[in-house]
């Protein structure tokens, strides 16, 4: 009790302290289990709290305290933020940021809905979501749909500073919640569908004027890269390394947009994060590696120039966007080695890959859904993965339809994070389990328009019915613990907790706590509509709560709104699979729960 | 602008206007589409594949909606042809407090503007009952 408020007045000195101390005030704070001051719960992107009054035998005693309607239907990805006393929340386009007095819950101290021409709306590939704003050095600072960077502050909701971090017109836009190191905020950009080429940039805090910007695609110039320092699977990358990976100029709508979850090392000062699918989603439009698309990425937090590089799936077929989050754990041991510093990643593509985040060193890839065909492995020599010819989208070629690729472009794991707990060192992971069709045909580039050339369609793999597992992975081993499955992909960022629980959302609306051991539900509850927001926890006035924002859509919400249906109907008992529309409605409520008194 | 877009939607604007709508027209044989056995005619199938592309993002597999945007075997229940075209080549906004729907225009995409027959012609298809989900098998023709 007593080192809770040690913290809690350590946090406050720092707010007051000002600008020169952001570093430091955020690194304690992501510490006190008390707030939940960045969407990743910590810069290791752990979404795990020390907090333990709501555990596995008082869970079940769980219910709603308090609901707040956002008044905007569309997807809620991202969750509250909790600093002090304020509680922060956020919604889709028009993005609005509501902040929350926790004195008098649900009392809004103030709103801010930007201004923004509504034509982003239609270039915004798969809903409009957004996954909250970042706190630090007393500023929220929002990254809008129309890439506007906004710095507000948390006290009063008064506009600081703004920049524009990408053009809409291109098809450039934002959906991914911003990260605050040290003097500087990071944001990437969206527009994977549309031929944009991505990029990380770094804004200083003060005043918004940019840093740095380290470009996905391009020149080594663009790209921030020390030809013979920065690494790839322990070489050296070389000169001109992503073009030369590209035919003719086809680097310049090189996708490899940068929408997910950031991480950061103090000690190292690295920031980690990883890139999405190379432009167009036809192959043979752009025979090469397609470098840097589809790449884990550590970088220098000062200067942006990059330490290494890994590439998960070169010259992808299949859309398996590299941008889930990076887990950064500490003294692991993988084979009898102790691993100081490690990264922990569960990609689209299925595999989940564990390395020495200090040099970039694979250490372990394996498949966290055995559903997976894609690849039978990954060379652990070269990286690379061993791509299965029959499910090889370029082999087949532009208007071959080729059947039963799992996992779907969805990924085993889209961007909802996973949780990790110091206690048990397991991962516990929302994933999807479908498959899919992909037939890849020629397409043109207009700016600002689709840019995809690949038609799809998903279910369930073969002989099965759920479309998600919620998993608990051991990330020495490479294995999975156990599995629950979930009628639906389970698309919400899920908690785990001291009391040795872990929550998470399913896309009816259940917010689930299931004990780590075993995957054994403990509580389950129905929010208003379906969870693709992350749940975060923090306590007030000494009491425990578990937050979330309920509203079904994004990704999510595209095909699973009608429910998936297969090309082909042998699929057995796929008839029994029912349309997320009979589950759940759209409309963005947060709900915080908490223990009765 | 780039002249060629320009004509380009120039184009798809007349066949928008000038061309005869199809549901005025209520001979069987002149449905915008030829599904037989299941099987698709190159236009219908080039309408799916190119519905894939600009469409599916939003509208969802096979015309069927999204959590965002609506069931377009629904919409074309009571819009023609007309009006479909009007929609695509120039867009459409529903942004109020309650609502933020937005339809780009697609004059401009050649991908779209080009084959705005051809994916009419597969939605109607879709919507008329024709041509069940998923990838149609093609006609050999």
């Amino acid at each position: 009790m007593v080192r809770r408020f040690a913290l809690a007045a350590m946090a406050a000195l720092a707010l007051g302290a000002g600008s020169a101390s952001a570093n430091q005030e955020l690194l304690q704070m992501q510490r006190d289990p008390n707030q939940w001051v960045m969407p990743t719960g910590n810069y290791a992107n752990w979404r795990y709290s020390e907090l333990n009054q709501i555990n596995r035998e008082t869970v079940r005693n769980l219910r709603p305290s308090w609901q707040f309607s956002t008044g905007v239907l569309r997807g809620h990805e991202g969750g509250p933020l909790v600093v002090g006393d304020m509680m922060y929340i956020h919604t889709p386009f028009p993005n609005r940021v509501f902040a929350m007095d926790l004195n008098t819950p649900g009392r809004v101290i103030w709103r801010y809905e930007p201004q923004q021409d509504p034509t982003v709306i239609g270039v915004m590939c798969c809903d409009t979501v957004n996954r909250g704003p970042a706190y630090g050095d007393g500023k929220i600072i929002l990254s809008q749909a129309d890439t506007t960077l906004v710095a507000l502050d948390a006290k009063t909701g008064k506009e600081i500073w703004k920049v524009k971090n990408g053009d809409a017109a291109k098809g450039e836009t934002s959906t991914m919640a911003p990260m605050i190191f040290g003097d500087k905020v990071l944001v990437g950009i969206s527009g994977g569908e549309y031929g944009v080429r991505g990029h990380v940039t770094a804004y200083n805090l003060r005043d918004g004027s940019q840093a740095w910007r380290a470009y996905s695609v391009g020149t080594d110039e663009d790209i921030k890269v020390d030809p013979q320092r920065t690494t790839h699977m322990g070489q050296p990358v070389g000169a001109n390394s992503s073009i030369s990976s590209w035919q003719g100029d086809q680097w310049k709508l090189g996708g490899g947009t940068t929408w997910g979850w950031f991480s950061y090392d103090p000690e190292l000062n690295l920031i980690y994060y990883g890139t999405g699918n190379p432009g167009t989603w036809n192959p043979s439009q752009r025979p090469g590696d397609n470098k840097w698309s589809m790449t884990i990425m550590a970088r220098d937090a000062n200067t942006g120039v990059a330490r290494w590089f890994y590439q998960m799936t070169p010259h992808d077929e299949w859309d398996y966007d590299g941008v889930n989050e990076m887990i950064l754990v500490d003294n692991l041991t993988v084979r009898g080695q102790r691993v100081p510093k490690a990264l922990v990643h569960f990609d689209r593509n299925g595999f989940a890959y564990t390395m020495n985040r200090e040099n970039g060193a694979l250490l372990v890839a394996e498949k966290f859904d055995p559903a997976v065909n894609w690849a039978s492995h990954v060379d652990m020599q070269t990286g690379r993965p061993q791509v299965v010819r029959d499910f090889s989208t370029r082999a087949g070629g532009e208007d071959k339809n080729v059947q039963n690729i799992c996992p779907a472009a969805l990924g085993t794991k889209d961007q909802q994070p996973a949780a990790f707990s110091p206690r048990t060192g397991m991962f516990y992971v929302p994933t999807n389990h479908v498959c899919m069709d992909y037939e890849p045909f020629r397409v043109s580039y207009t700016a600002g328009q689709p840019f995809i050339g690949a038609t799809l369609s998903m279910y369930p793999p073969k002989g099965e019915q759920n479309l998600g597992n919620f998993i608990a992975w051991d990330a020495a081993a490479g294995k999975i613990v156990w599995s629950r499955p979930e009628r639906f992909s389970v698309w919400s960022g899920a908690l785990a907790t001291a009391g040795d629980i872990a929550f998470y959302g399913t896309l009816e609306g259940h917010l689930k706590a299931v004990d780590v051991r075993d995957g054994k539900e403990l509580f389950s509850y129905r929010t208003p509509s379906g969870i693709i927001g992350n749940i975060n926890t923090f306590t007030h006035r000494g009491k425990q709560y578990v937050a979330v924002l309920s509203g079904v859509g994004g990704w999510a919400g595209i095909g699973m709104a009608a429910g998936l249906e297969g090309s082909s109907e042998g699929l057995g008992a796929v008839g029994a699979y029912r349309a997320l529309s009979d589950y759940t409605q759209l409309g963005g409520v947060l709900t915080v729960f908490a223990l009765p008194d | 602008m780039n002249t060629r877009l320009v004509v380009a939607a120039a184009g798809a604007l007349c066949l928008a206007l000038a061309a005869p709508p199809p549901s005025a027209v209520s001979a069987e044989e002149e449905k915008p589409y030829k599904v037989v056995d299941g099987k698709v005619d190159r236009e219908t199938f080039n309408g799916y594949r190119r519905y894939g592309n600009s469409c599916l993002q939003c509208h969802g597999p096979d015309g069927s909606g999204s959590s965002y945007a609506p069931n377009l075997t629904e919409s074309l229940k009571h819009m023609d042809y007309v009006a479909f075209s009007d929609v695509v080549i120039n867009g459409r906004q529903n942004v109020t407090q309650s609502q933020q729907n937005v339809m780009p225009s697609f004059g401009h995409v050649e991908d779209v503007a080009l084959y705005i027959n051809d994916i009419y012609g597969y939605l109607k298809a879709r919507s008329d009952g024709a041509l069940g989900r998923g990838r149609p098998q093609r006609l050999d023709n």
